[in-house]
């Protein structure tokens, strides 16, 4: 096809609407086999996608699927569905649109199967599902097509690397199929193609005109911010003025328990009543659609979110962004930023709100970054192997399968490209016994091989499982909460298990932006009643915390070592002087730490910069190190640029504390035993199907999972640390949780320039660390010296002679 | 003149972290691994094994833990013997978690069982979960007096030189740099509750009512642990 049909053309004009030279050049390499068009928002990125489809199916000469759509957001392939079936009734186009997501019915999703609608909109998860069946090649016949929408989000986590592994089946059963990926700005647009394309085949990357650059901004206030801390709320009115002189204004926070106590604040500032919404993943479906349907009709002034809103419909009228605290991630403040005024060719304008002292620096580093077009990432390993043991028996639920076949099919997805045999011998085996610590049990043995060497699933029941399993999505373990009350009661949302465990009745807690007092656990369910009169008790349903790239702690640092800073404000730049008087600025290639005591403890801060994942790892391995050395460290805390670790003796010589690989002893030995490789572990294992979710349509609880994979960790650990589990708890260690990768980073920039200064007080830098949440208690020699201690003064308290 | 003969390391000394007491007239050891030594006697006691528990939650359909939680609560059991070389073994009830798992326990489970059983007089007493006799070598026994002392599985209220089990007593300590919690042996003038021995279990605050009624005014609690704390007990 040569010429977009006029019909369609017409319509566009009818709109008032011109053919973008993307959208053109899209159409003009449609029959390329892999395009990844790299687009702001507002660009017509879906409809650049679609139009060559619309094209192909005119005539109505295809019969059955023609394109596949994927979007990482069920909502938005239902906004896209309605999008699009606007030009198609409009221009009368003979073309069928449907979703299919786990919203889809039953009955729905049964007949699509009978009889597949021309486009299909669906999820990563759908897809896998879809081609679980054994009619998958029937339904799948001649479809032309794949659009992967937002697919710079996809390929950041391990969906991606199941829809990849889709996408080979798929090529397999349709070897005509051209892929289409649609992307945000991105730092390293190759990478992506590959990750897209079906190896080796080449793909084509088409670079829509960026438009303006944004007009970004720290926001002004009258008062300083405190020196820690989340809240912002020393912002609230310099906000307020802003949503007033704007006509809709997102607000996004870096963590949902933020968001609330911003709104809450916010709200008890709002004297004008204005229509202000919170949107966050925590709440109930119903409030955020709610929300959500507000925001589209143009009702809402405001909208507090999270990381919720950073994918999805198109919101239209959104004239400011703010985000309070700091960004972490250069490329996501540009995408968020992006969110506001969608209209092409005009500049996004948004303003950044530290939320303490440290954040203001950050702030400006990442404004000064975004200004640059310095966009920061990870690159993208290969392709992760619990994600392939998924994949393995999704195969077999299809029907019995080649080893050899399925291997070869395997190396076509990008992430998977360079998959070697015997890692998928060893998937194979893992996914046909469990694996040498766990052959005995017949629940993990779930595939044998057939005399004619195909193998299949042992019991052809288990494919219900397998695909009631199905999904890398780990979300944390969380209970519904009600209002106490009538039948049923009203939901507000959901809390963390772990948080709702903390509770006792009597306790409040903001969730939906309203006080509610914890009333008692009833069936899985949390039981509140309303409650306006009291102070909440934070809720910390917060579980992401992300960590400050290594591209925008390098830039700090850099900031750092200027003479003096004229881009920051006074009160920041003075404190910065101040420290370098007292003690020293971090530098990039030395490490910086101070030692010093307070209230009867000693002090030690490590100034790493390494990220919060890092530098809590560091402070799990320096405290071990610090316990084999005799200094009974007690306890530490950790930030995104820092560790600071308290215990009952100083620290003279650090140098052996940071040896490599001793650290590195630390991670396999000590490390290993855990918690936070604990859940790193359940989130491999749930995904390579060692741990089933959901067991004959009953969800197992949170703990009841966490404790069998503890001990099946445990387990592993002691008698198999071998095993394929342990293997790839390990590899995901380096980054993540653990992110173990970044202090390999760290000792290698820094080698042996470490600065240990004995300060006799706390430094400018380290005081806002005190002030810290989540400080993590070290058990060891200092708590024997401790109980010791207890023990002595309660014997002497009762008149009583220690045995 | 006769080189000194080196005089060989005695089992008291191998035994570093206990702590030594008089009870009912005699002199007795709390270890930091929550057995009781008894050294004239050359007697190990350990309470509540709970042998075969993640088997008997499967059976039950509960959470599916691997078997090896025997395995390592029997690898704790033979270091003690090793240090300590004793020559009677009390199990002091709730052994095994129920009569099947008794019954269902790793082959090779029962054979260190019956490793550990050679060359010494071994005593199962019975508990609530495994009340009646098990097929395993050894005596069973509902109580046994021995030398003044009485060793049973749940504490009676007449009880006078009792040494019982049962609850999986906790204390938890205020230090000044925050609360520290470790099963730990409850003991007053006639009676001494003993910790869990097992892996998997877990544990009842001594401030508990159930605890705090049997226990006279005045006892004491030592915590186990690499170093094991005499303290007064907190009620």
């Amino acid at each position: 096809m040569t010429q977009i049909p006029a019909r369609i053309t017409d319509w566009f004009s009818t709109k008032g609407w011109s053919i973008h030279p993307h959208q053109q050049e899209m159409f003009d390499r449609a029959q390329e086999p892999a395009t990844l068009l790299i687009a702001p928002t507002g660009g017509g990125k879906t409809m650049a996608g679609f139009l060559p489809t619309l094209a192909e199916l005119a005539e109505g000469q295809h019969t059955g699927l023609h394109t596949l759509y994927v979007s990482p957001l069920k909502a938005l392939a239902a906004d896209i569905g309605r999008n699009l079936r606007e030009p198609v009734e409009d221009i009368g186009l003979p073309i069928r649109i449907e979703d299919r997501t786990g919203d889809t019915s039953a009955t729905q999703k049964k007949r699509q199967r009978a009889d597949p609608p021309h486009i299909l909109l669906t999820t990563p998860e759908s897809l896998a599902l879809l081609t679980s069946y054994e009619d998958a090649p029937r339904m799948f016949r001649g479809v032309q097509r794949i659009i992967v929408d937002e697919i710079h989000a996809l390929a950041e986590s391990k969906r991606g690397d199941q829809l990849m592994l889709a996408l080979a089946r798929l090529q397999t059963l349709c070897p005509g199929l051209r892929r289409v990926g649609l992307s945000a700005t991105v730092e390293d647009p190759e990478a992506i193609a590959c990750f897209l394309a079906r190896h080796p085949d080449p793909c084509r990357i088409i670079q829509a005109d960026p438009g303006p650059d944004p007009d970004i901004s720290m926001l002004k206030t009258a008062e300083m911010p405190p020196w820690s801390g989340g809240g912002a709320a020393y912002a609230i009115p310099a906000v307020m003025a802003q949503i007033k002189q704007h006509k809709t204004t997102l607000i996004f926070h870096n963590t949902r328990a933020q968001a609330e106590i911003f709104f809450h604040n916010l709200w008890l500032a709002n004297e004008d009543g204005l229509p202000i919404g919170i949107h966050h993943g925590s709440l109930d479906r119903q409030q955020r659609e709610r929300v959500e349907a507000a925001m589209v009709r143009g009702d809402l002034r405001a909208i507090v979110c999270t990381g919720s809103l950073d994918l999805g419909i198109d919101w239209g009228d959104v004239d400011l962004v703010i985000q309070i605290g700091a960004p972490k991630n250069v490329k996501r403040l540009v995408q968020r930023i992006g969110r506001a005024n969608h209209r092409y060719n005009a500049p996004s304008k948004a303003l950044l709100v530290p939320a303490n002292r440290f954040e203001v620096v950050e702030c400006v580093a990442a404004l000064e970054a975004a200004q640059a077009h310095d966009l920061d990432g990870e690159p993208r390993g290969t392709g992760p192997r619990d994600v392939l043991c998924q994949h393995i028996l999704i195969a077999a639920a299809a029907g019995p399968f080649e080893a050899d076949a399925l291997y070869a099919e395997m190396r076509v997805a990008g992430p998977y490209a360079h998959l070697t045999r015997s890692a998928f011998d060893a998937c194979l085996e893992f996914c046909a016994t469990g694996g040498y610590a766990l052959r005995a049990y017949d629940r993990w043995q779930r595939l044998q091989q057939r005399p004619d060497g195909t193998w299949q699933l042992r019991d052809p029941r288990a494919a219900q499982r397998i695909r009631m399993n199905l999904g890398t999505i780990q979300d944390t373990d969380t209970l519904k909460v009600r209002l106490k009350r009538s039948r049923g009661g009203k939901p507000l949302g959901e809390v963390e298990e772990a948080f709702a465990a903390s509770l006792t009745p009597g306790d409040t807690f903001l969730i939906g932006g309203q006080i509610v007092r914890y009333e008692g656990l009833r069936e899985m369910v949390v039981e509140v009643s309303r409650r306006a009169d009291r102070k909440p008790r934070i809720a910390t349903f917060s579980g992401t915390k992300f960590a400050t790239s290594t591209q925008l702690s390098d830039r700090i640092l850099r900031m750092f070592a200027q003479p003096d800073w004229p881009q920051l404000p006074r009160h920041t730049a003075e404190w910065l002087a101040l420290q370098r008087e007292i003690s020293q600025l971090p530098q990039a290639d030395r490490l910086l730490i101070e030692s010093f005591p307070d209230r009867g403890r000693e002090h030690l801060c490590v100034y790493g910069f390494a990220g919060r994942n890092a530098q809590q790892t560091l402070g799990l391995l320096l405290t071990k190190r610090m316990e084999e050395e005799g200094l009974a460290p007690l306890g530490f805390v950790a930030t995104d640029y820092a560790t600071l670790i308290w215990g009952l003796d100083a620290v003279t010589d650090p140098r052996p504390l940071f040896r490599l690989d001793a650290l590195r002893d630390g991670l396999e030995t000590w490390l290993a035993g855990n918690a936070v490789m604990k859940r790193t572990f359940r989130a491999s294992a749930t995904i390579a199907g060692l741990i089933e979710r959901n067991t004959g349509g009953q969800r197992k609880s949170g703990r009841q999972a966490t404790f069998s994979s503890d001990i099946l960790y445990d387990t592993l650990l002691k008698y198999d640390p071998d095993h394929l589990l342990m293997q790839i708890t390990r590899e995901e260690a380096m980054r993540g949780l653990v992110d173990f990768g970044r202090i390999e980073a760290m000792i290698a920039r820094i080698e042996d320039r470490i600065d240990l200064l004995r300060l006799d007080r706390v430094s400018p830098l380290a005081a806002p660390l005190f002030l810290e949440v989540g400080k993590v208690p070290v058990k060891g020699e200092a708590e024997e010296r401790l109980l010791a201690e207890e023990s002595a003064r309660l014997l002497r308290a009762a008149g009583l002679s220690p045995a | 003149m006769k080189p000194l003969a080196q005089p060989a390391e005695t089992s008291e000394e191998r035994i570093m972290n206990r702590i030594e007491f008089t009870f009912a007239g005699q002199c007795l050891s709390a270890l930091g691994s929550g057995a009781l030594w008894w050294p004239d006697q050359k007697l190990l006691c350990v309470s509540d094994l709970h042998l075969g528990k993640s088997e008997r939650m499967a059976r039950r359909g509960g959470p599916t833990l691997p078997p090896y939680d025997s395995r390592e609560t029997l690898t704790r059991l033979a270091t003690d013997l090793s240090l300590t070389d004793a020559s009677t073994v009390i199990c002091l009830g709730d052994s095994f978690d129920d009569l099947d798992a008794s019954a269902g326990l790793a082959t090779e489970d029962k054979l260190q069982i019956t490793a550990l059983q050679a060359g010494r007089r071994w005593i199962w007493i019975e508990g609530n979960h495994d009340p009646g006799p098990v097929e395993m070598g050894g005596a069973h026994l509902f109580e046994w007096v021995y030398n003044g002392l009485v060793f049973r599985h749940i504490a009676q209220p007449d009880g006078q030189g009792e040494v019982s089990g049962h609850y999986h007593p906790k204390v938890k300590l205020t230090t000044r740099a925050g609360a520290i919690s470790r099963p730990a042996f409850l003991l007053d003038h006639t009676r001494m509750i003993l910790p869990a021995y097992g892996t998997y279990t877990g544990g009842l605050r001594s401030s508990d009512a159930a605890l705090t009624r049997i226990m006279a005014p005045g006892a004491r609690a030592i915590l186990t642990g690499v170093h094991p704390q005499l303290v007064p007990m907190p009620g």
